[in-house]
């Protein structure tokens, strides 16, 4: 690792002098699980880091405002794993939280440092996408809120435009009358990236929704407006042909992990899987 | 011509095995470059340097994490726990005495970061199932034993710690 300057706002007015100050070769640092291995390996070179760690802006919790939940984006996922809020309404989150890294990384990583990496594989994007969530991005005199999958525009892509931080990350509150379930396929638990993940949400007698992670450069959605996925009593091979015509929008790549044969065949098998656990889950609410 | 920054040194205050340190540290260094290198701790040990194997697992303020991938900087005011700090002049402590009665140590590199690991497992979960255990390790590779005595080493530690 080469050496760098390392700052520690106190404050967002302190972080965004230093921003302004230290100009473009400048990284930020929170859970540092991802930032470090890239610093190790000169992936990136920067001539600061600014840890945005003692940020109270940055460090709101979870907490519900109204018909919103915000969550501060240097929440770890340990947080948001075991969060009663979390828990009880975006279980699907939960999961997904429960999945990333291991332990370890888990007590370190934010879902902030999770969205702003923008890996294609990221386990907090597709029910992240799901629910609906919103990003707060923060600049030295201004603030907006934009969907997350504008958020989103390629691998390690995003719209954070220079000088501004993204500050958290607020869900609307689901209806009652959907479930929601996350299934990841890794080659192995508590280290591997996801070689796809796949968030589900059924809606009683309504429409299905997926969203699908590491099969695209970024996640996508897809939905089956008609209602035959949520049908407990459908045909399963009838459901499985509506599932492979909505798979046909991944367009996964050959890496490492797997290749695109595999991913296109496992991501069906996982979209299923994921529905299934929908339909348990919104049964037993029933 | 600009040359690349000089490397200065950051002032730190940290609390190891409830021992106070005053040390400077370069921001480049790991947290577990400097507990080895800088201090001579040597329990924490480095082999993949990624955050994939565990063995430079540490507790800090009460969490596993992996020194590997904290700044030594970031431990400015925290808490550090190493398999150095655990158990004291009355004996071992009952994850490292399980480790030996249950043979679950065999080259010994992945133990520390392994015990530590069980450490914080059963710090939050007095009664882990063979599952929870298997996860809370999913972060520690052992290349010799199979898994299957450590696992065994973690339960009977689990007993002992109840009774």
């Amino acid at each position: 690792m080469d050496t760098f300057k390392y700052f520690k706002p106190q404050d967002i007015q302190e972080a965004f002098d230093i921003i302004q100050q230290e100009g473009e070769s400048v990284r930020f640092l929170a859970g540092g699980t991802d930032l470090l291995v890239r610093l190790k390996s000169r992936h990136i070179v920067p001539d600061a880091v600014v840890d945005l760690k003692a940020i109270d802006d940055l460090n709101l919790g979870i907490r519900i405002d109204g018909q919103e939940v915000m969550i501060g984006s240097l929440t770890t996922f340990s947080k948001i794993s075991t969060d009663p809020i979390i828990l009880e309404q975006f279980p699907a989150l939960a999961d997904a939280a429960s999945e990333v890294g291991s332990v370890q990384i888990r007590n370190r990583a934010t879902i902030g440092g999770n969205i702003c990496n923008a890996s294609p594989a990221a386990d907090s994007l597709p029910p992240l996408f799901i629910y609906d969530a919103k990003v707060k991005l923060m600049k030295k005199d201004s603030s907006r809120i934009i969907p997350i999958d504008s958020f989103l525009l390629g691998p390690g892509k995003t719209a954070l435009a220079e000088g501004e931080l993204l500050a958290g990350i607020v869900i609307p509150i689901p209806a009652s009358d959907q479930a929601a379930s996350f299934t990841r396929l890794t080659r192995r638990r508590g280290a591997d990236l996801a070689t796809i993940n796949i968030c589900c949400q059924v809606f009683r007698g309504g429409q299905t929704r997926f969203a699908v992670g590491a099969a695209a450069p970024v996640p996508f959605i897809v939905e089956d407006p008609s209602g035959l996925l949520s049908d407990p009593s459908g045909d399963p091979a009838a459901k499985r042909a509506i599932v492979e015509e909505l798979m046909q929008a991944a367009s996964p790549i050959s890496d490492v992990r797997a290749s695109k044969e595999y991913r296109q065949a496992m991501v069906v098998n996982l979209a299923l899987r994921a529905l299934d656990n929908a339909m348990h889950t919104l049964g037993g609410q029933a | 011509m600009t040359t690349k920054t000089e490397t200065r040194t950051y002032p730190i205050t940290v609390t190891i095995n409830g021992d106070p340190y005053n040390i400077s540290v370069e921001p480049h260094k790991t947290l577990l470059w400097v507990l080895r290198e800088q201090l001579n701790i040597t329990g924490p040990k480095e082999c993949c340097g990624i955050g994939e194997c565990g063995a430079c697992t540490i507790l800090m303020d009460g969490k596993s994490v992996n020194s590997c991938l904290v700044l030594a900087v970031e431990a400015d005011g925290h808490e550090i726990v190493t398999i150095e700090g655990l158990g004291g002049p009355e004996g071992l402590d009952p994850i490292q005495q399980a480790f030996i009665d249950e043979g679950a140590v065999q080259c010994g590199f992945c133990t520390p970061g392994m015990i530590m690991s069980a450490k914080y497992l059963l710090d939050n979960n007095h009664n882990p199932s063979e599952e929870e255990i298997a996860v809370a390790l999913s972060g520690n590779y052992c290349r010799c034993t199979g898994y299957k005595n450590i696992v065994a080493a973690v339960q009977a530690a689990a007993v002992k710690i109840q009774d």
